[in-house]
């Protein structure tokens, strides 16, 4: 469960994130949706605690996260930002072991090994896992840092474009993974979608922003209609559902 | 996991070899130089006390001291380039050096009588002064530009280093300021080098702070999402190399670029993450100081080229290709 009150960021005099309330329940998946400079990412980045919001409180798994020690939040809230540059020379193994740091505090056990090997396999990563990060493509570097996010195990899992770089079959199993985490083990998944098409098909529920404020939230249903999408991207868009998917379709003003 | 635990072991086994090397190229130093101390020597009755003399006074303090300060400074060059996310920092291109030179400095005027280890802890406090408005400079730097990284640590070293040099002229020090900045191990005798040691306890202290350092490689991001107190992990990481650096500087003076030079190597051949790399790190500093110095003491023997200047010429070339065979991924 993520509880956000009364959050705003601003930069000088515009507010990136403008007073904005949310409340995600427990095992769900909710899609961070809008258009460039809507305040997604500096949104994800505050209930992370990687950026101190100017106003507002926020409140993961019942801590609040202004207040509680960083080692027993990191436990119960992992954040995977879009970009990460790394200069360290790390495998694979490396890096995805030390998503159990939280845990393990540097002295990992059997219990860690299972989840670092678990979240390996999980990204097809179990034959790349002796590789140095420097010799994979973006793709196979990207699904390294999720399989290091799986294997940290949070109760509350934020994920910053996760599907950057990743090809379709890798992008559709990623998020059957992550559909899997909230179904079977309870898991509360956030994340920022530019690629509303698998925000309809794959999430739970809808979080649209634009201009740091929410325009909608509700379940994904609701909240992918044609006029609505089109008011949020200021886009003709029509969204047509087809038996158990759902395709959003913004080429028609193309026609 | 098997596989895993199979690398491992190798691995560990390559150490362990690479430290039987060490060990036999200090027995060797030991046997090198100009006062005749051989194994012979030492078994007959009559030169066995002087040369027992020359090996506890002189030869053994000298090999003690090139194996702690080779380790220790390729330690610190190591941690610095973590923190920094830089390939290319090191005590000597952050204005540590100079900073930990100024430090001492200023003890020699002010406090002239101080015990050693008082004027040590002013060079090291200054050093860490120095290094820590390095790392608030270069957080100000935009990532993308991993050469200013290094240009900013030399200017501001360029900076401090002229202003103690200009103090030192006033003070008639010049001379002490020469021998903080390029190592020589010549005048190393028993009793003039044993505050060297606490250079080990730094060292291992590093290895204590290893998954830390390599966590905070990874950003403040990272180190924040999984719980690390990031700030604390550089104000260790700072501490370590601003001790290193003061001592180091203040008993045999700075070997330029050593940090530089061997965490690379280290790094192309078995990668950062700390608690592996930091042993490799440790034993070639050591092994290439060692070996400089029983270099420069054979080459024009019976004189002697200080160790700074034999491994400029071979840290230059190493680096050289260093940065030839790879592109430099700084960023």
């Amino acid at each position: 469960m993520i509880e956000v009150e009364g959050l705003t960021k601003r930069y000088g005099a515009t507010a990136v994130v403008d007073d904005v309330s949310l409340r995600l329940p427990e095992g769900r998946l909710t899609a961070v949706i809008g258009p460039n400079g809507a305040g997604k990412s500096t949104l994800l980045s505050m209930i992370a605690r990687l950026m101190k919001p100017d106003t507002g409180r926020i409140r993961v798994a019942g801590l609040d996260v202004a207040s509680t020690a960083g080692e027993v939040l990191a436990r119960r809230l992992s954040i995977l930002r879009q970009e990460n540059h790394i200069t360290a020379r790390l495998t694979v193994g490396d890096l995805v072991a030390f998503g159990r740091f939280p845990h393990s505090g540097g002295r990992p056990g059997p219990e860690d090994a299972r989840h670092v090997a678990e979240a390996l396999a999980a990204l097809d990563l179990a034959p790349f896992r002796d590789r140095f990060l420097d010799e994979l493509s973006g793709g196979q570097r990207q699904r390294a840092f999720v399989a290091m996010t799986l294997a940290q195990d949070a109760d509350c899992m934020l994920f910053d474009e996760p599907l950057a770089s990743l090809d379709i079959r890798h992008a559709i199993s990623m998020m059957e993974l992550l559909r899997d985490l909230c179904r079977n083990k309870g898991k509360t998944v956030v994340l920022v979608l530019h690629d509303i098409n698998i925000a309809a098909n794959f999430a739970d529920g809808v979080v649209a922003m634009k201009d740091g404020r929410i325009e909608a939230v509700g379940d994904t249903g609701e909240v992918m209609t044609g006029e609505r999408l089109s008011r949020l991207y200021g886009l003709p868009i029509s969204v047509e559902r087809n038996g158990g998917s759902c395709i959003v379709n913004y080429f028609r003003s193309r026609d | 996991m098997e596989q895993g635990a199979e690398t491992r072991a190798v691995a560990g086994g390559r150490l362990w070899l690479a430290a039987g090397g060490l060990l036999l190229l200090a027995l060797a130093s030991l046997f090198v130089g100009v006062a005749d101390v051989t194994p012979s020597a030492l078994l007959d009755p009559q030169t066995r006390a002087a040369t027992l003399e020359a090996l506890t006074a002189s030869r053994l303090p000298r090999t003690a001291a090139l194996i702690l300060t080779g380790s220790s400074l390729a330690v610190a060059g190591m941690i610095m380039q973590m923190l920094a996310r830089n390939r290319f920092v090191e005590p000597s291109t952050a204005g540590t050096i100079e900073a930990a030179s100024f430090g001492m400095l200023m003890m020699l005027i002010f406090f002239p009588g101080a015990p050693v280890i008082l004027k040590m802890t002013g060079s090291a406090a200054a050093a860490l002064v120095g290094t820590a408005f390095f790392v608030y400079l270069i957080r100000r730097i935009p990532a993308h530009s991993p050469l200013l990284v290094p240009l900013a640590g030399i200017m501001l070293g360029a900076i401090i280093g002229s202003v103690t040099a200009f103090i030192a002229y006033r003070a008639n020090l010049l001379q002490s300021l020469g021998a903080w900045r390029n190592g020589d191990f010549s005048l190393v005798i028993s009793g003039r080098y044993e505050m060297l040691w606490l250079t080990l306890a730094f060292t291992l202290a590093a290895y204590l702070f290893a998954d830390r350092f390599t966590i905070a490689a990874l950003g403040a991001d990272i180190s924040r999402n999984l719980g690390l107190d990031y700030e604390k992990a550089l104000a260790v990481g700072l501490a370590i190399v601003a001790a290193v650096s003061a001592i180091v500087v203040t008993t045999v003076g700075s070997i330029p670029f050593l940090g530089l030079v061997v965490p690379n190597l280290v790094s192309l051949a078995v990668g950062d993450n700390q608690r592996r790399a930091l042993p490799w790190v440790a034993l070639t500093g050591a092994l290439l100081v060692l070996s400089c110095d029983m270099a420069g003491r054979l080459i024009v023997y019976p004189y002697e080229i200080p160790v700074g200047t034999v491994f400029g010429v071979v840290g230059g070339l190493v680096f050289l290709f260093l940065l030839l065979r790879r592109p430099a991924r700084a960023s």
